[in-house]
C-alpha cells in the first residue's frame, strides 16, 4: 500500500489533472459559445459553429462534474469551504451553466428568429461566465479568502461576491476567458471550412497575444503579493486537520517554489510556447488545436505548483488555511478513489477518443441542410 | 425562515424538480434500447422510426436532466458545508464514482445516439442505445448508494482527531442492502414512468386516428414491460418497508402512524386518520398480520411504536453526552488513550445528544425535560408520511391493473377497440410522477430529523453562509427553473402534437417495409 503522504501527493496531482481535463476538453466549447456572436453571424453559421461541438459537449462537461465529484471526496474541507465560501459566484456559474444543455438542445427546435436569438445568448452567456468566474477564483486562491473554522471543524466565511471581484483576481478570470477562445477559435479552425474558419483563425493570433500579455501580467503581479508559508514543523502523513499549524505571509512568497526547483518554470513555459506555435502555425488546423491543447496545462499547472502546497490559503486566519497535508479525505478514501480512477479514467478516455473518430472531419452546410434534427 | 429551513426548502425543490426528468430519462433510455433491438433483429423500419421519434422526446427531457441535476451536485457544497465536511470522506466516495463510471458514459454516448445514425452500423449504434441507457442507469445505482448510506449509514467511524466520520469498509457502503432495496424499487419506478408515459402519447394517437402503426406498436412494448416493472414496484417496495422496518425504525412507526408497540404479528393500518394531539389514529381498519410480515419476516416479532422508540431515543441521547463530555476533554489533553476509549465506545450515540443543540448551546448542562424534548424531535412528520405512502401505493397497484389490460388487449390486437380505455391510460399520465414524488417525501421527510440517520440532525448540517445567500439562490431557481420548465412543456407538448411524421421529417415507414440491405458506411 501507499502511504498516506503519497496518496495525497497523488491526489493533489489528480485533481489537477481532473481541472485540466476540464479546460482542455470543455475548453473549446465554452469557446465556441464565448465566439458565437462574432464568428457566425447568419442562422446558418451559428448552427454549424454549435453543431461543430453539439454531440460532444455534454462529454466534455462531465469533467467538471467529475472535478466537483472528486474533490468533495478526495479533499471534502476544500469542497465544503469553496463551494460554500464563494456561494454566489458557485451559483453564478452553475446558472450559466444550466444554460447550456438547454440551449444546445432547444435552439434549433423552433424556427422564431427570437427564440434562436435567445438561446444563442444563452450559449454565449454559459460560454464566457464559467469562464470568468473559474479564472477569478484561482486569483482569489493567491490573495486568500477571509474566513475561520471552529473546534468541531465547522466552516466560517465571511466572504462577499464584492470582494472576490477585485482587479488582481479579474485579471485571472481574463486570462482565463483568452484562454478558452483561444482554444475555441483553434477548434472552429479545425471543424469548418469558409467564412466561419476564416473569422476564426484571424481570432487566433490576436487571442494568443491577449494570452500571453496577461498571463505574463498576472506573474509579474504575483511576485508583488504576499505570498504563504507554513511555519510550524510540516507533517505531510498527520489527520486531516486544519487546525493545528502556524502560517506566515511571505512577500513574493508564491516564487518560493519555481525558485526551488527551476524545472517548474517547464509549465509557463508550455503555456506560452502552445499559445505561439498555435498562431503561428494557425494554417495546419489540427496542429494548431493540440497547440492550444498545451496552454491549460501549463497555466493551471503553474497556478498549482505556485501554491503547493495550499489549496485554501485564509487571509483573516492564515493558520486554518487548508493545505495538501491536513484536509484530504483518510488514506482508505484516497486509496479506493485511486483504484476507481485507474480502472475507469483509461476506459472514459478510450470510449470518448472513439466517439471523437466517428464524428472527425468538418461540419458543413451540407450536413445541417441533409438533417433537420441536428443543433 | 431560517438557514436551515431556507436550505431544505430548496433542497426539497431542486431535488424534486431533478426527480421530474430523472424518472423518464431511465425508463425510456431501456424502452429505446428495447425498440433498436426489434429494428436491428427484424430489419423492419419503422422500428428505426420509433427510436427516432421517441427518442426526440427523451432528448428534451434528457437536457432537463443534466441541466437540474448540475444544481444538485454543486448543492451539497453551498448549502450543506457541514455536512459535507461531516462525511465526505464516505458520502463524497459513490458520488465521484458515479461521475466516472456513469455520467461519461451517458453523456458522451448521447451524442452519438443522436447524431450517429449516418456515420455508425446497425449493430454499434445499437451499442451506443444501450450504452446510453447502462449509463443512466448506473448513475441511478450509485447516487442510491450514496443516499442509501444517508438512510442507514454503514462501514464508517467517527475520527477524533478530524472530528468527522470517516470510511473503514467500501463493501459494506457498496452493499447496503438498503442503497440495493432502493435502487431496485426506484429504477423500477422510471421503468413505470417510461411505459406510461409511451402508453399515454400513443393512446392519445389512437384516439384521434392517427401514427396507427407507430402508436399500436409502441403500446405493445409499453404494455409489457411496464407490467413487468410495475410489478416489481411493488414486490421491491416491499423490500424497501422491510429495510425500513429493519433499519428505519421510526420512519416506520410513522408510515403507520403506529404510537404504540404491536404486538406479533402486527397488523396493517390500511385506512385512518393519524390524530396528533392524542397520540392514536382515529377510524383505523386494520388488516391483521401483514405488517408484521413487511417489516420484520416473521410472525412472532414485534413492531415498535413510536413509544417505545422514544425512550429508547432517551437513552441514546444520555449515551451521546458521554461522548461529547470525552471530546470535550479531549480537546484539552490529546494525549489521554481512556478518553479516546470512551469516545469510540460511545459515538454511536453522539449525533443523538447533537440533537440538544437545537434547545441549548452547552448541551453538557441539559436537563431531563430538556433530553425528553430533544427525544421527541426524532419524530417525523406523521400525518404527512402517512398519507404520501398511502397514494404512492395506491397509484403502485393502480399501474398493475393498466398494464395488466394493456397487456391483454394488445395481446389481443384489440387497443383501438376500447376507447374508453385509451382515455384512461390517457389520463394516468401524471400519475408516476406524483408516486415518485410521494416516495421521495415519504424516503427524505421521514428521515427527518437527521440529515444522516442517527448520526448528524439535519439543522446542524447546513453551511454557515446566511440566509441572504439562500434566499438569493432560492429566488434565482424559482426564476429559472419555472422558465425552463415553461421551455420543456411547451416543446414536448408541440413535438407530441406534431407527430412522427413531422418530427421525423418524412412520413413513418409502413410496417412491412424493411431496411434496404445497403449498410452505411463503416
Ligand atoms: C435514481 C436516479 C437519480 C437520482 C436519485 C438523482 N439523479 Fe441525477 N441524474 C440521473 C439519475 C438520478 C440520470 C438519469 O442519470 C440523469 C437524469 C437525466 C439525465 O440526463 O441524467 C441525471 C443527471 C445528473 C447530472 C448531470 C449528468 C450529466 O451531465 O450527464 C448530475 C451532475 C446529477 N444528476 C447529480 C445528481 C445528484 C447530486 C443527485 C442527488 C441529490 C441526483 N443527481 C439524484
Ligand atoms: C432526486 C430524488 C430525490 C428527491 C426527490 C429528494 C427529496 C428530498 C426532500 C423532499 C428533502 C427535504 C426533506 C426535508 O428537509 O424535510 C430532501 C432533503 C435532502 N436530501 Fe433528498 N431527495 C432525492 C435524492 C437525494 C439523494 C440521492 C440524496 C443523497 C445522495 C439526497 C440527500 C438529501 C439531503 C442532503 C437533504 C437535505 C437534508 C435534509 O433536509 O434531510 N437526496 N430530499
Ligand atoms: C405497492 C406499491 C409500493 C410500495 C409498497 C412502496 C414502498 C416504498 C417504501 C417503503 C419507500 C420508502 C423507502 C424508505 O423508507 O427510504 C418507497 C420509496 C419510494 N417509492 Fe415506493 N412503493 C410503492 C409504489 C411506488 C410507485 C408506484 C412508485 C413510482 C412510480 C414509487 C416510487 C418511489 C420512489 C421514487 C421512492 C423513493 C426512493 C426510495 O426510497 O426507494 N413507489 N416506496
Amino acid at each position: 500500500m501507499l502511504d498516506y503522504e503519497t496518496l495525497r501527493l497523488i491526489w493533489w496531482a489528480l485533481l489537477g489533472i481532473l481541472l485540466i481535463g476540464f479546460a482542455v476538453m470543455d475548453g473549446f466549447d465554452l469557446g465556441v459559445g464565448a465566439l458565437l456572436p462574432f464568428v457566425a453571424r447568419t442562422d446558418m453559421e451559428r448552427r454549424i459553429a454549435i453543431n461543430t461541438v453539439g454531440p460532444v459537449w455534454e462529454g466534455n462537461q462531465v469533467w467538471l462534474i467529475l472535478g466537483a465529484g472528486a474533490i468533495f471526496a478526495a479533499w471534502p474541507a476544500v469542497y465544503a469551504a469553496a463551494f460554500s465560501g464563494f456561494y454566489l459566484a458557485m451559483l453564478l456559474v452553475l446558472a450559466s451553466l444550466i444554460l447550456r444543455p438547454v440551449g444546445f438542445k432547444y435552439r434549433s427546435k423552433l424556427t422564431d428568429p427570437r427564440w434562436r436569438t435567445l438561446w444563442d445568448w444563452a450559449l454565449f452567456i454559459g460560454g464566457v461566465v464559467p469562464s470568468v468566474v473559474f479564472g477569478v477564483a484561482f486569483g482569489n486562491l493567491f490573495l486568500g479568502v477571509p474566513f475561520d473554522f471552529d473546534p468541531n471543524l465547522r466552516f466560517l466565511p465571511d466572504i462577499s461576491l464584492w470582494s472576490l471581484l477585485n482587479p488582481f483576481a479579474l485579471l485571472f478570470g481574463l486570462v482565463s476567458l483568452a484562454m478558452v477562445v483561444l482554444h475555441g477559435a483553434a477548434w472552429l479552425n479545425l471543424k469548418t471550412v469558409g467564412p466561419i474558419r476564416d473569422r476564426a483563425r484571424a481570432v487566433l493570433p490576436v487571442a494568443a497575444l491577449v494570452f500571453i500579455l496577461l498571463f505574463g501580467l498576472a506573474g509579474i503581479w504575483v511576485t508583488w503579493i504576499d505570498g504563504y508559508r507554513i511555519s510550524s514543523e510540516v507533517v505531510t502523513g498527520g489527520p486531516s486537520n486544519p487546525l493545528g499549524k502556524t502560517v506566515d505571509l511571505v512577500a513574493g512568497g508564491w516564487l518560493v517554489n519555481f525558485l526551488r526547483m527551476p524545472a517548474l518554470w517547464a509549465a509557463p513555459i508550455l503555456a506560452v510556447l502552445g499559445a505561439v506555435l498555435a498562431a503561428l502555425l494557425r494554417g495546419r488546423a489540427l496542429a494548431a488545436f493540440l497547440f492550444t491543447a498545451l496552454v491549460p496545462p501549463g497555466t493551471i499547472a503553474t497556478a498549482g505548483l505556485a501554491l503547493f502546497p495550499f489549496l485554501l490559503p485564509s487571509s483573516s486566519h492564515p493558520a486554518v488555511s487548508l493545505t495538501v497535508w491536513d484536509s484530504s479525505s483518510s488514506a482508505l478514501t484516497l486509496g479506493v478513489m485511486l483504484g476507481a480512477v485507474v480502472v475507469f479514467l483509461p476506459l472514459v478516455i478510450a470510449y470518448t477518443s472513439w466517439v471523437y473518430a466517428v464524428l472527425r472531419g468538418p461540419v458543413t452546410a451540407e450536413h445541417i441542410a441533409a438533417d433537420h434534427t441536428l443543433y | 425562515m431560517d438557514v436551515v429551513e431556507l436550505a431544505r426548502l430548496q433542497f426539497a425543490a431542486t431535488a424534486l424538480y431533478h426527480f421530474l426528468f430523472v424518472p423518464l430519462t431511465l425508463g425510456l433510455s431501456i424502452l429505446l434500447g428495447i425498440m433498436e433491438t426489434v429494428y436491428v433483429m427484424t430489419g423492419r423500419t419503422i422500428w428505426r422510426d420509433m427510436v427516432k421519434f421517441w427518442g426526440m422526446l427523451f432528448g428534451i427531457n434528457f437536457a432537463m436532466g443534466v441541466a437540474t441535476g448540475i444544481t444538485m451536485e454543486f448543492q451539497f457544497g453551498t448549502n450543506w458545508a457541514y455536512y459535507s465536511h461531516f462525511v465526505g470522506d464516505i458520502f463524497g466516495v459513490p458520488l465521484a464514482i458515479e461521475g466516472l463510471m456513469a455520467f461519461f458514459l451517458e453523456a458522451t454516448l448521447i451524442g452519438l445516439f443522436f447524431f450517429g445514425w449516418t456515420r455508425l452500423s446497425k449493430v454499434k449504434h445499437l451499442a451506443v442505445t444501450w450504452g446510453l441507457a447502462l449509463g443512466s442507469n448506473l448513475s441511478a445505482l450509485w447516487i442510491l448508494v450514496a443516499n442509501g448510506w444517508m438512510q442507514h449509514p454503514t462501514g464508517a467511524r467517527f475520527n477524533v482527531d478530524t472530528m468527522r466520520m470517516e470510511l473503514t469498509d467500501f463493501m459494506a457502503l457498496l452493499f447496503n442492502e438498503v442503497a440495493q432495496a432502493k435502487f431496485v424499487h426506484t429504477v423500477s419506478a422510471g421503468y413505470v414512468t417510461g411505459s406510461v408515459f409511451v402508453l399515454a402519447i400513443s393512446a392519445l394517437y389512437l384516439l384521434g386516428g392517427r401514427h396507427q402503426a407507430l402508436a399500436k406498436r409502441s403500446m405493445t412494448v409499453a404494455a409489457s414491460f411496464g407490467l413487468a416493472s410495475a410489478l416489481s414496484v411493488v414486490v421491491l417496495g416491499d423490500e424497501s418497508g422491510y429495510t425500513s422496518g429493519e433499519n428505519q425504525k421510526m420512519k416506520l412507526a410513522a408510515i403507520e402512524a403506529m404510537w404504540e408497540t404491536k404486538p406479533a404479528p402486527a397488523s396493517l393500518t390500511l385506512f385512518g386518520i393519524p390524530n396528533l394531539t392524542t397520540r392514536s389514529t382515529d377510524y383505523a381498519v386494520e388488516v391483521p398480520w401483514v405488517l408484521g410480515l413487511i417489516a420484520t419476516r416473521s410472525a412472532d416479532k414485534p413492531v415498535l411504536g413510536i413509544d417505545d422508540l422514544l425512550a429508547q431515543a432517551r437513552d441514546r441521547i444520555v449515551n451521546g453526552l458521554v461522548a461529547y463530555r470525552a471530546i470535550e476533554a479531549y480537546r484539552a489533553d490529546r494525549g489521554r488513550a481512556d478518553l479516546r476509549q470512551v469516545i469510540e465506545d460511545n459515538a454511536g450515540d453522539l449525533g443523538h445528544a447533537l440533537l440538544l443543540k437545537k434547545l441549548r448551546p452547552d448541551i453538557e448542562n441539559a436537563t431531563d425535560a430538556e433530553i425528553a424534548a430533544a427525544a421527541e424531535l426524532t419524530i417525523p412528520d406523521v400525518p404527512v408520511l402517512f398519507w404520501a405512502f398511502r397514494l404512492m401505493i395506491a397509484c403502485g397497484f393502480w399501474f398493475i391493473l393498466l398494464f395488466a389490460v394493456a397487456f391483454w388487449l394488445a395481446s389481443r390486437q384489440r387497443l383501438e377497440a376500447y376507447r374508453s380505455f385509451l382515455w384512461v391510460a390517457v389520463a394516468t399520465l401524471p400519475l408516476p410522477w406524483l408516486a415518485a414524488e410521494l416516495g421521495w417525501i415519504v424516503a427524505e421527510y421521514g428521515r427527518q430529523p437527521w440529515a444522516v440517520e442517527g448520526l448528524l440532525p439535519t439543522f446542524l448540517a447546513v453551511s454557515d453562509t446566511g440566509t441572504g445567500n439562500l434566499i438569493a439562490s432560492l429566488a434565482g431557481f424559482v426564476l429559472f427553473y419555472s422558465a425552463l420548465l415553461v421551455a420543456d412543456l411547451y416543446l414536448m407538448t408541440k413535438y407530441v402534437r406534431m407527430g412522427p411524421d413531422a418530427v421525423l421529417g418524412h412520413p413513418v415507414a409502413p410496417p412491412f417495409q424493411r431496411d434496404p440491405i445497403v449498410q452505411p458506411a463503416e
